[in-house]
């Protein structure tokens, strides 16, 4: 648990961290909370010898709600994600996950930016942000790009980020309707057996929009169309529910681990995908 | 001189015996002021780290130590070829067995010390480790231990041809022991001719005590004197100091063993760790103080496990329910190593006591202890010597012969009970249990949850279940249990040939405050808190100016340790004994001062009093400063006492334990409701001591029942070895414990105190594991493996159709 040697460094602001970044290519990686990327370092699972700590970018951190977008700083934190009331009201869904992710220590030190370039399919995050249909922000030597979230992620610990992009913001729109993120985990602490975000708009009684997405049940956060497509135009009863359910199971591909074997964990999926709807439904 | 305080306040003021005094220790611990291993650091002191193997079973080829020497700051590599002159590379274990320090040729479980790395700093060790290049060629691997029984893999080639073991014949290479208790015959003609029978096999998984802080030690060799200090985490430093003079060759006056703050012992630190013997050599080599402290995956790979064992019990009773016969086979996985940590005599420990709470007049146990490639151990965590183990055992049979006889558990507890009027009870396995009342305290236990009315409710939900209005079971587990902790006489029990005796020291200063010191060493359990209590009722001097000491061997009176709850059975008898004994000076003492006869005079909480004349006193203040002040005839001057405490028999706490807990089968999670505890440990020293012991025991037993393993896949690999996957509670997974208490006093006990700081966890296993049994009953589940996570709940339910 003692990682190797690394040189820490400490830009002031976004020129001078994609400046270390440039000079150190592949040797070099950016430290947000620390709290995925030390335990690799100390696990020597990840061999990092030019460490660019993001904490003095102010830049980087804040939550700002204007014209119906809410944008965060890649640095701020799951703490400060929970505590804040506009965040709440414009977006409460993000507090409901945020408060089932690890541990308030651990939610002192990780960021929402960190959660979601992580690119780990046990991150709750990403699957949230593809529930928002949230746009990633990178910056990179060449200047700035956006990406849907719902397109970045290609495989576990691999995205659409290029090694010297670092990613800035996070940006969705205010949410309408109903929402809940539905989480089973072993005890605090600890990643989803199963996780499902769902949000759900109607119009008089029928389902006008839905989003289903789910976490860690697959190697990639899992975003269903086919369930959300099943929703809209009903009125979400049982029936209708069970259907995508069933539908959102044919997206999943999890993997056995101490959790559980696949035939647990695909049962429990269902469970949460239903529940997850169930009261989202209920608030819409 | 007019003394306007009233007796009540005088014995308020001592804060002894059951008095709900701080602790101590508190004020150091909360500030952050403890002194742990990884906090001493000694002038140039260097830093040890181990290469470790990444196979469970290899053959070692080569080590090469040329690149790791080459790093700036190494000072030393060693492997079993530098051991072996100081005839080091192994090491006899507490089991009889012997270990290997270093890997001597091959491998035999993943996390296995294989060469030991010394440099300038941590970091540099870490990195050097990497360097050491070890080639391995992987050998089959066996963890399964009926497999090992069969499989013609040799584990340990060390002992071919080896017949006959520490503990009798051999049956196989990779067989240890068979360990056999009562009457084999006699039991199966019982069983025979029983109106019903019940029969189960039941896993009790490999686990790990998981102390906070894990296992380490600092050793400095001081040529010039030929001292050797050792520090480390140990829970019987006078035992680490004859074995270190035995296996070193240095006398054992040459040698201070020190453990110091203990972040938490639970068995794990009661063995003798490669780690240790390691820093002792390096200091050897090199002159200067070698540290090595592991980390949190190296104390869960590698230092001791707990359980791992295979019961099959049969249990015989007739029509009625009263039992008549109780059978036990336990198939034992020791790992690589028997390194378990036993009284020499108890290679399965005090398994023996599996006949639990019960007047079951004939029974039989055999154990065979086993070989695998898992790492060794067999520690008692947070339990008497496999006390746990045993009291699982019987729990889950009588319900399982409750099932069998379509009977409440309750009742058949109650009726088979041993009673009141029996103790001394001689159990049919050849124990003697001191005192009890179980009666009292089931019935107490039943009516504080309003047994019935849980039951009604229970059975209400399983109609609404099957009526499809409800998902969520409810599991209402039972469970009494009768531990045998103090061990222990010196005739029966010895570690290493050292009886298992434990003393105290008293020293009483001029003015009225006193030190003592025992042979114990407390981990958490509050020592210097409650010692210090019995000592104040015993010699009238107020605890708050009696300071407690342990852990040097150097100024400390030889003793066993700390494990087994034996410190207050034990060492606090013997800290009663040795207290009488400064009375009984005292008393002379106050006599001379008072010019009466001694027997004039009689103690009163803290003083000694003219009979009939309560006016005319002295107090232990006055007495003290006189011991040192004055000449006394035929007194010698001073008032210090020793007392070497050998017990004349085990203590036997025991408690009700009921827990309500409510299950959704969809998910297998599992929320606990309400658990209620009552124990009894004899006399009652600090009650809010006993309610930290009882809560932080039922947390592990919450662990240890719900959710913590050590599991391995079939090539050995250790799958749970952080604290991601090993489940250790927050307060987040710990319900609300509810507490009572019965108080039935040891009648052999100077106090009459029991011990109690494992007994919440003997207690506490079964009863979350039967909630959760409990809760499948009516749906015709007999028993399911724990340790009860959301998947193996599922299992269960799902194989009982529950799904469909
Ligand atoms: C005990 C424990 C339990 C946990 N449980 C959960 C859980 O239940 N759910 C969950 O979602 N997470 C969990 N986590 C992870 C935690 O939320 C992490 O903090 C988070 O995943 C990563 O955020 P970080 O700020 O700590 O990132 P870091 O660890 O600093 O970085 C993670 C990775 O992202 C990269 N990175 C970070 N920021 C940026 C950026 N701005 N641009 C580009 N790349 C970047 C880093 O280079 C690194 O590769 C747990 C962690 C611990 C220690």
């Amino acid at each position: 648990m003692i990682p190797s040697q690394f040189e820490y460094h400490r830009p002031a602001d976004m020129a001078g961290a994609l400046a270390v970044l440039a000079e150190h290519g592949d040797d070099a990686r950016v430290l947000a909370g620390g709290h995925s990327l030390i335990p690799m370092m100390k696990l020597r699972m990840a061999d990092v010898p030019h460490l660019i700590d993001l904490q003095d970018i102010e830049a980087l951190k804040g939550i700002k709600i204007a014209g119906g977008q809410i944008t965060i700083g890649a640095m701020t934190t799951q703490h400060e994600l929970i505590a804040d009331t506009a965040l709440h009201a414009a977006a409460p869904i993000i507090r409901e996950a945020s408060l089932q992710i690890a541990d308030p220590q651990v939610r002192y030190m990780g960021t929402i930016g960190g959660n979601v370039a992580n690119g780990d399919p046990g991150n709750d995050m990403p699957g949230l942000m593809q529930c928002l249909d949230a746009q990633f922000t990178l910056e990179g030597a060449e200047g700035k790009r956006t990406v849907p979230a719902r397109d970045f992620y290609e495989a576990a610990y691999m995205t659409e980020r290029d090694d010297e992009e670092i990613l800035t913001q996070i940006s969705f729109a205010v949410q309408q309707g109903g929402y809940a993120y539905e989480k089973q985990k072993r005890k605090i602490g600890d990643y989803a057996t199963a996780a499902c975000a769902v949000s759900i708009t109607k119009e008089n009684g029928t389902v006008t929009a839905a989003s289903v997405a789910m976490t860690n049940l697959s190697d990639t956060p899992v975003f269903s169309e086919a369930a959300n497509a099943v929703l809209v135009g009903t009125s979400c009863d049982t029936a209708d529910i069970k259907a995508a359910v069933a539908a959102a199971l044919e997206d999943i591909d999890p993997t056995e681990d101490n959790r559980g074997p696949v035939a647990f964990k695909k049962h429990v999926a269902g469970i949460i995908i239903k529940r997850a709807i169930e009261r989202a439904a209920s608030r819409a | 001189m007019k003394d306007e305080v009233t007796r009540d306040e005088r014995v308020a003021n001592l804060k002894g015996l059951g008095c709900s005094r701080k602790r101590v220790e508190d004020a150091r611990f909360t500030q952050g002021k403890g002194n742990y291993i990884d906090d001493i650091s000694l002038p140039g002191m260097l830093h040890g780290d181990f290469v470790r193997s990444p196979y469970a079973h290899a053959r070692i080829k080569s080590i090469n130590i040329d690149a790791a020497m080459a790093l700036d700051g190494v000072t030393a590599v060693l492997t079993a070829k530098d051991l072996e002159p100081l005839s080091l590379h192994w090491m006899p274990t507490l089991a009889g067995d012997k270990q290997m320090v270093l890997a001597d040729g091959k491998v035999l479980f993943q996390g296995q010390e294989v060469a030991f790395v010394v440099a300038r700093d941590r970091y540099i060790a870490a990195d050097a480790v990497e360097l050491v290049e070890v080639e391995y060629e992987e050998l089959p691997v066996v963890v399964d231990p009926f497999k090992a029984l069969e499989s013609d893999v040799v584990l340990r080639e060390d002992l071919e041809g080896q017949t006959e073991g520490a503990h009798g014949p051999r049956k196989h290479h990779n067989h240890i022991f068979t360990w056999e208790v009562g009457e084999e015959e006699a039991t199966n003609a019982v069983i025979d001719d029983a109106d019903v029978v019940a029969e189960e096999t039941m896993y009790y998984h490999r686990t790990h005590p998981c102390p906070l802080e894990p296992c380490g030690s600092v050793a400095s060799m001081d040529k010039v004197n030929g001292k050797l200090t050792l520090y480390g985490t140990f829970q019987a430093p006078h035992v680490v100091r004859t074995v270190a003079s035995l296996l070193s060759g240095i006398e054992e006056h040459n040698i201070r063993v020190v453990s110091p703050d203990i972040g938490g012992g639970f068995g794990n630190k009661v063995g003798v760790y490669p780690g240790y013997i390691c820093s002792i050599v390096a200091s050897i080599v090199t002159g200067v103080p070698v540290k090595w402290v592991e980390d949190r995956m190296e104390n869960l790979m590698s230092t001791a496990f707990a359980r791992d064992y295979w019961m099959t019990g049969k249990i015989s009773a007739t029509k009625e329910g009263k039992i008549t016969g109780l059978h036990c086979h336990v198939t034992a996985d020791h790992g690589a190593f028997d390194a378990c940590a036993d009284p020499t005599k108890y290679p399965a420990g005090f398994m023996n006591i599996c006949t639990g709470s019960y007047d079951i007049p004939t029974a039989y146990l055999a154990v065979d202890g086993v070989y695998t490639n898992k790492a060794p151990g067999g520690v008692s965590y947070r339990c008497s010597f496999r006390v746990t183990e045993a009291v699982y055992f019987i729990e889950r049979m009588i319900e399982v012969l409750a099932i069998e006889l379509d009977m409440d558990p309750a009742e058949l507890r109650r009726i088979n009970f041993i009673k009141k009027e029996q103790f001394p009870y001689q159990s049919a396995l050849g124990w003697e249990y001191d005192s009890g009342d179980y009666h009292t305290a089931w019935d107490k236990a039943l009516k504080a949850v309003d047994y019935a009315g849980l039951r009604a409710e229970q059975a209400e939900r399983v109609a609404a279940f099957k009526r499809g209005e409800t998902r969520t079971l409810m599991g209402i587990g039972l469970s009494f249990f009768t531990e045998i902790v103090g061990a222990g006489p010196v005739k029966n029990c010895d570690i290493l040939g050292m009886g298992m005796f434990d003393s105290c020291e008293i020293r009483i200063h001029p003015t009225g405050s006193a030190i003592a010191r025992l042979g114990t060493i407390s981990q958490g359990q509050g020592h210097a808190t409650t010692f210090a209590q019995i000592l104040a009722s015993e010699i009238g001097i107020p605890a708050d100016s009696i300071t407690i000491e342990e852990g040097d061997t150097d100024t400390a009176p030889y003793g066993l340790g700390t494990y087994g709850s034996r410190s207050t059975p034990v060492a606090g008898a013997a800290t009663a004994m040795a207290g009488r004994k400064i009375r009984a000076k005292a008393q002379m003492i106050a006599a001379y001062l008072l010019e009466v006869h001694d027997d004039d005079v009689e103690f009163d909480v803290d003083r000694f009093v003219v009979k009939g004349a309560p006016e005319r006193f002295k107090t232990m203040g006055e007495i003290a400063y006189a011991a040192y002040n004055q000449a006394i005839p035929g007194i010698e001057p001073g008032l210090e006492a020793v007392s070497y405490y050998d017990p004349p028999n085990m203590t036997y706490p025991f408690g009700a334990y009921v827990c309500v807990m409510d299950i959704d089968v969809d998910t297998g999670v599992t929320d606990i409701r309400r658990f209620y505890a009552l124990d009894d440990c004899g006399t009652r020293i600090n009650p809010m001591v006993i309610e930290g012991q009882i809560h932080g025991g039922l947390t592990e037993a919450l662990a240890v029942a719900m959710g913590q393993e050590i599991a391995y896949d079939d090539m050995g690999n250790v799958k749970t070895a952080t604290l991601m996957d090993f489940f250790l509670p927050t307060a987040w997974e710990v319900p609300n414990y509810e507490t009572d208490h019965t108080v039935t006093p040891s009648p052999h006990h100077p106090i009459g105190a029991k011990g109690v700081g494992e007994s919440p966890h003997v207690g506490g296993v079964p009863c979350f594991s039967n909630a959760v049994q409990d809760a499948f009953r009516p749906f015709g589940l007999r028993h399911t493996n724990m340790p009860h996570d959301h998947w193996r709940i599922w299992q269960a339910a799902n194989s009982l159709g529950l799904h469909d």
